[in-house]
């Protein structure tokens, strides 16, 4: 009980300026998405660039239309190699994390450290000798060889999440079921999976993510416009002749929905796996 | 205690009791099961990125400059070329450009928000997620977006952003994605420096794109950072009389150092090796004003066939990110074993 009067909320000025400049902010943010919004509902006859800020005349889904029909086939490139390519890397990347968090041999930090310098480096620096090997594997041009790229230059993150999460499982449960006569394999399927939902779906994002934006590969790796993913195929739009800006925007918009809807759905885990690369363990 | 004891001597079904011998091989193979598991994975690093990087050293001081492969050696003559061509100077001045300005933005506008977000605000989630959206975008479409937000348009009739400056009374800065302007330029230059030094004009809308995507990263690194401070910290500084501001000055900021280490670290390898944002925005021009080694490489290997150039300029690059990369990484490990 308290004798004094709840205190009125007070207006404070400050409050103003904090809500006024994190308004600002997050209209810079959206002023993209906008402008490819109305720019994408815009017919070519319409797009004038000095007016364009102005809303288009109706809503119309030509321009998405035209930029599904170009996109259409790498986009589902993109799929075939995202999804295998996601699930090979965090399987690898589980095994790794659970192998260097829990049974840890004399020089395993040290190989953890090589490990993520892998994926520090530019990778102009294996470009040449990675082309020339796809080439000899017969992979060079396909949607396989891009599978093994990105499984191979995925391992490092994915280590390295699987690892900081398997950090913080007790090691006490781990000893129990080893008392129980589980040895590695056991206590990885009866203790490690289980307990691994979160960290698969934090991986699985973040690589899902990253293949499917990825650019250098894509365009490297592919020789024909039957094989490459959608990141290529959009930077190929604006290259033409004369730039469609409407088809461009919309194709734009379209490369960015399958990670955007991940980004608003599971956000939380998206965020995880940001943070998982760049803070400490 | 006792109960581990006890359910060690107790005998279970399935599990045979070992003479000591088969024990002790027993203990062995279950310690080289790990290192057996993980054994594809570290050929795999072994090869594609030690391997790769040693044969790409290889090439850089090869003679191999056409379609068919001549590795014989030709010494650094490459790396000398580099070093004084037009080209190459123009890439380290705009990637230290580059690096430094998005460096400062994305970490000044990240902290900002984290600050603002963290001061009990209404529809916090609502913003932060605004904030962080551009992260999950590739760099292929951020450069394709903003490429149209500043197209130039003719001259005194302003489009995109400028038109919006101009509406809203700022100065135009129509020029921008047009000119090779060297921002000042001029004055005195050593003799071997072929480019003028200073901020190229075409880079500010590639910098502003760059900062579009990333600032939302550094906000979340630095709002994780400040909800790891115990409130208890800065309620005592605040009881013993100290204003917001020498609270966040002498107790919030400092002890975000880690975080902002840690994001130098992140940006900063991402900046050096930028590709992606530039080739899609920019492609390097206008007179290679916005040029990056990643997009020299590229064209150079991969449109010229000069393999050994393109490997030269691939290995500078993988030393500029390595300067940075490398302490941190060995720090790590040290702090880690410490542990």
């Amino acid at each position: 009980m308290s004798i004094r009067a709840p205190r009125a909320p007070r207006f404070h000025p400050t409050r103003l300026i904090i809500y006024s400049v994190m308004i600002a902010f997050a209209a810079f943010y959206l002023l993209p998405v906008y402008l490819m919004l109305i720019t994408g509902m815009k017919s070519f006859a319409e797009v004038n660039i000095s007016r364009m800020w102005d809303l288009p005349s109706g809503l119309r889904f030509d321009s998405f239309l035209a930029a599904w029909q170009t996109l259409k086939p790498s986009f589902l490139n993109s799929i075939k190699m995202v999804v295998p390519a996601t699930v090979l890397s965090s399987l690898l990347g589980s095994m790794n994390g659970y192998v260097l968090a829990k049974w840890k041999f004399r020089g395993s930090d040290t190989l953890f450290t090589a490990i993520l310098f892998g994926m520090f480096i530019p990778y102009q620096s294996i470009l040449i000798p990675l082309v020339l090997t796809l080439q000899r594997m017969g992979l060079y041009g396909s949607i396989p060889g891009l599978i093994l790229t990105h499984v191979v230059y995925g391992i490092p993150i994915t280590t390295l999440i699987f690892r900081n999460y398997y950090a913080a499982i007790p090691t006490e449960l781990l000893e129990a079921a080893k008392v129980d006569g589980a040895g590695f394999f056991g206590i990885y399927r009866r203790v490690i999976l289980p307990l691994s939902a979160t960290g698969f779906v934090v991986v699985a994002i973040w690589q899902f993510t990253s293949i499917w934006n990825e650019f250098l590969f894509g365009l490297v790796i592919t020789n024909s416009p039957q094989q490459r993913p959608v990141t290529v195929a959009l930077q190929n739009i604006a290259g033409s002749q004369y730039t469609m800006w409407n088809v461009q925007m919309a194709g734009a918009l379209l490369v960015a929905l399958p990670t955007l809807l991940v980004y608003i759905l599971l956000g939380r885990y998206f965020l995880r796996g940001l943070l998982a690369g760049s803070l400490k363990g | 205690m006792t109960g581990k004891v006890i359910e060690e001597a107790r005998p279970r079904p399935g599990v045979a009791t070992r003479p000591m011998a088969a024990r002790s091989r027993y203990r062995l193979v279950e310690r080289l099961i790990p290192i057996l598991m993980i054994t594809p994975s570290i050929i795999a690093i072994a090869v594609f990125v030690y391997g790769f990087i040693g044969w790409t050293t290889v090439v850089s001081v090869s003679r191999w400059q056409g379609i068919v492969p001549d590795l014989s050696f030709a010494g650094f003559r490459n790396y000398a070329a580099l070093l004084t061509s037009y080209r190459f100077q123009s890439d380290i001045r705009n990637t230290i450009v580059f690096t430094v300005f998005f460096l400062i933005g994305s970490l000044s506008i990240g902290l900002l928000l984290a600050v603002l977000l963290d001061s009990k605000v209404r529809g916090e989630s609502f913003f932060r997620t605004v904030y962080l959206f551009p992260m999950a975008l590739s760099f292929v479409v951020t450069g394709t977006v903003w490429q149209w937000l500043f197209t130039p348009g003719a001259p005194g009739q302003p489009t995109g952003l400028n038109l919006l400056f101009e509406q809203i009374g700022l100065p135009v800065f129509q020029t921008w994605s047009t000119v090779s302007h060297v921002w000042p330029g001029g004055g005195w230059k050593p003799e071997w420096l072929r480019v003028p030094f200073g901020v190229p004009l075409a880079m500010i809308p590639v910098i502003i794109a760059a900062i579009w995507q990333m600032s939302g990263f550094t906000m979340a690194m630095y709002l994780a950072g400040l909800r790891a401070i115990p409130d208890e910290l800065r309620e005592a500084a605040r009881v013993d009389g100290a204003s917001e501001w020498q609270v966040f000055r002498w107790i919030t900021f400092p002890l975000l150092q880690p975080v902002t280490l840690s994001a130098v670290i992140v940006l900063g390898h991402i900046s050096l090796k930028i590709f992606d944002l530039i080739m899609t925005q920019t492609g390097g021009g206008p007179g290679f004003a916005t040029d990056v080694p990643g997009i020299f490489m590229y064209e150079t290997t991969f449109k010229s066939n000069k393999y050994a150039e393109g490997a030269a300029v691939a290995i500078v690059m993988l030393l500029m990110v390595s300067v940075l990369i490398v302490p941190y990484l060995i720090w790590r490990l040290r702090t880690e074993t410490e542990r």
